[in-house]
């Protein structure tokens, strides 16, 4: 039980000073909104052309704003050494990498909750039909991004090109995540149910979730203490 | 010592390879539908099973750097790594060959090849991780991380052909599919041919080996030199 209290402290010390300071979200926001913006001259978004590539419109903003609040997930911690406290702290490393895929991803969530109305109101898209299992699908696919995106963070950490390589690294790893989350939004942006077909991509996105969640909680340690 | 195993491999790699292709070019028959073309299988399937080899003692060793500390280790998952990533290379650029002939198109991206490509892509990003950091013990910890990371995209790509239906031609060798879809002769190539690249894999892991101890020693007299 230690295991999940630390997270949470660890969780809600990344909240707290994101909220006081808004560094990385506010970044986060505005890139969202910028890429939204881009892609209405990239294509003609008429009503039914953008219905059927929503799910993968929406992803890639998703993930490039989820990169910008990854980066200063572990980069937040090197002014004045504090990642070094942290680690000497009681708190195990698996601990403190919960924690903070905890604080990500609630933070790349309310970008997305930020974003899906706007996109809904600048492409005509009608995103609350099936509101429940989007929302299910927003939070397992921001949990395999945000997995996968603090463990690199963590990796990255003292690079220079820490906010090159992120990115780099990320993206081709997330790809199976991604790309599940991109076909089943498009779906249920359209309004239509789960469907068997489409299950197999939920049983992906699980799987996704639990294989790097785990492989990331043991490798973790070795990452940060050495 | 060293040196004399590395001139052997590599004479019996090139005579292997002189061997093989004297078979695939002049003994061995077209193939009924695709004509002459197919014979680049035997480069193609060879340099895969090459290259998800070498990401795979990659994997290993990176365990093995990660559970006993040894500098060793690290320079031979770097090394194999490196070699992969060129026959991953020479496996996407003899597929494109492949498929401009037969489908008359280089690239389309149905899953086996995006997630070949993926692959490649994320050994990349290994190898621009090793070349970002700086000092070598952080460098060996976090790229023995990612590399397990990494070879999740092999196992993906390997049974992206079982999981998708795929533009991509399904399993033809006999232990995929229990016989009957290949020659037993021109499979048999296809293991000769994997041997010979094996070789000159071999070969060319060992140069860099040598290659990344050295540099070690370079880097420890530098900072012998810092200490002075």
């Amino acid at each position: 039980m230690n295991f999940f209290r630390h997270s949470l402290t660890v969780a809600g010390k990344d909240l707290r000073a994101e909220l006081r300071t808004k560094e990385a979200i506010n970044a986060s926001v505005a890139f969202a909104l910028v890429i939204l913006l881009l892609f209405s001259f990239a294509f003609d978004p008429t009503a039914e052309q953008t219905r059927e590539m929503s799910g993968g419109l929406l992803w890639i903003v998703f993930a490039f704003a989820g990169a910008l609040i990854l980066n200063r997930s572990f980069a937040r911690e090197l002014p004045n050494d504090c990642l070094d406290a942290l680690v000497a702290s009681p708190v195990s490393g698996a601990a403190l990498f919960f924690g903070k895929c905890l604080a990500n991803a609630i933070l790349l969530l309310a970008v997305e909750l930020i974003s899906l109305p706007v996109f809904g109101v600048f492409y005509n898209v009608r995103w609350t039909q099936r509101f429940g299992p989007l929302m299910l699908v927003l939070a397992l696919a921001t949990w395999g991004l945000t997995v996968i995106g603090t463990m690199f963070s963590a990796l990255t950490v003292n690079l220079r090109l820490r906010e090159l390589m992120l990115p780099v690294l990320v993206y081709p790893m997330v790809i199976p995540a991604l790309m599940a989350a991109m076909q089943l939004t498009t779906v249920l942006m359209a309004g239509e149910a789960i469907g068997a077909d489409n299950l197999i991509w939920f049983r992906l996105l699980a799987g996704f979730d639990i294989i790097f969640t785990a492989l990331g909680l043991v490798l973790v340690e070795t990452v940060l203490v050495g | 010592m060293r040196q004399k195993v590395m001139i052997t491999l590599c004479g019996l790699a090139a005579a292997l390879l002189a061997r093989n292709l004297y078979v695939i070019l002049l003994r061995l028959p077209d193939e009924a539908a695709q004509g002459a073309i197919y014979r680049i299988i035997f480069f193609h399937l060879p340099s895969w099973f090459t290259s998800f080899t070498a990401y795979f003692l990659a994997g290993v060793a990176s365990i093995l750097y990660l559970v006993k500390k040894d500098r060793r280790y690290d320079a031979f998952a770097v090394s194999v790594t490196e070699i992969g990533t060129v026959f991953t290379g020479m496996g996407l650029v003899t597929g494109m060959i492949w498929a401009r002939v037969i489908w008359g198109i280089w690239w389309t991206w149905d899953p086996r090849l995006t997630w070949a490509f993926i692959c490649w892509l994320v050994y990349a990003g290994y190898l621009m991780l090793r070349r970002a950091t700086e000092d070598p013990t952080a460098r060996a910890r976090n790229s023995a991380v990612l590399s397990i990371f990494a070879f999740t995209t092999v196992i993906i790509t390997y049974k992206a052909i079982d999981w998708w239906r795929t533009q991509h031609p399904g399993a033809v060798l006999s232990f995929r599919t229990g016989g009957g879809t290949m020659d037993p002769a021109m499979e048999a190539m296809i293991y000769w041919n994997w041997l010979a690249l094996m070789l000159l894999a071999a070969v060319l892991v060992m140069v860099r080996m040598k290659q990344e101890h050295v540099q070690g020693e370079i880097e420890a007299l530098r900072r012998h030199a810092h200490a002075l």
